[in-house]
């Protein structure tokens, strides 16, 4: 078990419980938190659960792996703290995980 | 200009893999169909979205890509002559007097059709729009999301944004006419074909063209004609003067003029009923993800099934009071015939 909090681009948080195993994006889904659309449902094929990892917590989320950092070209304002959420798996080194949510998953 | 109407007993709207069974299970039953489909291939998401992916729950085969469980739906579906029509966005459907339906694709095809069977899973396949402020100004005049006429574009100064095939296809494509032309992507990596980046860097190299690295982030423009583009480079901002802006961000899923041709929705989601996966509409039937009802499972299994259904009631719709004879494929000689292997 991991809380995960997910900022929205207007400062609103909301702070979730994230089950080992699951990743973010289901994490996220699963609790209707706004702005994470996850249109392929996880398959890294579609760039729509976009998020920005808050400081601190890029050593522990791992670096983007061949195939995100590809699929991150269908991204809008891609950062250095850019991940896809279906790529995160929730453990519970995460607990306490803070991530943006981009405005627009577009 | 006289629009030629196609006559036929059944449209199919999507040609996913339960738009390909669809074709399937009609043809058993003698009902011919024409396919339309947004895309340039068949697939559905199954093309666009994971063509290289496994796919581990389609009954009897323990895994499969999308693209190859495409091919299988194809090929099974060969024996009934259905016609393609890719590239082809259905944008009217409306009820004829005679009782059969009219179809209007937004490339100027027509159908009149005894059944229409709506397949179209998430909606249809639209090119992803960046949310870069006030780009909407632009849009037709100055930024294109796909290319219809090259020749709009000679002469101009074009601003490819963008690093997978679409990217560099059109990169290509286009320095030819182009007055100049400027590839952007956000790092000097790329999706695209090998042999498109290989030629990309050699007009690069002879000075035919500029490749920078980078992300828009705003425009300027008066009057809807662009002038440059606002890019945050990884080493700092800089602008590129462009007056044609071609973005290729991939597609999304938007469910588009399904709304429009008077169906009950919920959810953006057609309700059927789980007998004949008719929609409010008798005759206009749904299928696979585009579909509800109680239960339901967006599985691509599932839509097999709808579609075996569906395809009886669309018979009793086109043969009013006939009767049907249920027939197996292993034992009838009939259906054996239909499928070429008697």
């Amino acid at each position: 078990m991991a809380k995960i909090t997910f900022i929205q681009h207007n400062g609103s948080e909301q702070t979730v419980d994230g089950q080992t195993g699951m990743t973010v994006m289901e994490t996220a889904v699963k609790n209707m938190v706004p702005g994470i659309d996850a249109d392929c449902g996880g398959a890294c094929a579609c760039a729509t659960c976009h998020v920005y990892v808050e400081p601190g917590w890029l050593e522990k989320t791992g670096p983007r792996n061949p195939m995100e950092e590809d699929m991150l070209d269908f991204a809008f304002d891609v950062r250095d703290e850019s991940r896809l959420s279906c790529q995160i798996k929730v453990s519970d080194a995460l607990d306490g995980l803070r991530v943006k949510v981009p405005e627009k998953q577009f | 200009m006289s629009e030629e109407v196609i006559s036929t007993d059944a449209v199919i709207v999507g040609a996913g893999p339960c738009g390909l069974f669809a074709v399937f299970e009609l043809g058993l039953l003698d009902i011919k169909c024409h396919v339309v489909d947004i895309l340039d291939r068949a697939g559905g998401q199954c093309a666009e979205l994971y063509p290289e992916k496994p796919i581990y729950d389609i009954p009897a085969l323990s895994i499969v890509t999308g693209s190859e469980l495409t091919h299988r739906l194809l090929d099974q579906a060969k024996p009934f002559k259905a016609q393609y029509h890719f590239s082809q966005m259905v944008s009217e459907l409306r009820k004829l007097e005679d009782g059969r339906f009219e179809l209007k694709t937004d490339g100027g095809i027509v159908f009149h059709a005894k059944v229409v069977v709506i397949a179209a899973g998430g909606g249809s396949f639209q090119p992803k729009k960046p949310p870069i402020p006030g780009i909407e100004a632009y849009e037709k005049t100055s930024v294109f999301y796909s290319v219809k006429k090259m020749d709009a574009l000679r002469g101009r100064d074009i601003l490819i944004v963008g690093g997978g095939d679409s990217a560099l296809d059109w990169t290509l494509n286009l320095q030819p006419l182009a007055n100049s032309l400027t590839l952007l992507h956000r790092r000097d990596d790329f999706r695209a074909a090998p042999d498109s980046v290989k030629k990309m860097r050699e007009l690069v190299a002879a000075g035919k063209m500029q490749l920078k690295l980078g992300q828009v982030t705003g425009l300027t423009g008066e009057n809807g004609v662009l002038s440059s583009a606002q890019v945050k480079g990884n080493e700092g901002p800089f602008d590129i003067a462009t007056n044609a802006m071609l973005p290729f961000f991939g597609l999304t899923m938007k469910l588009g003029p399904v709304a429009e041709w008077g169906l009950n929705l919920h959810e953006n989601l057609i309700p059927v009923d789980t007998a004949k996966f008719e929609s409010s509409v008798p005759g206009i039937f749904a299928i696979g993800d585009i579909n509800s009802y109680a239960g339901k499972l967006k599985l691509i299994l599932s839509g097999f099934h709808e579609a075996a259904l569906m395809a009886q009631e669309a018979f009793h719709h086109i043969h009013p009071g006939e009767g049907l004879l249920f027939q197996y494929t292993t034992s009838s000689s009939s259906l054996q015939k239909k499928l070429g292997v008697a």
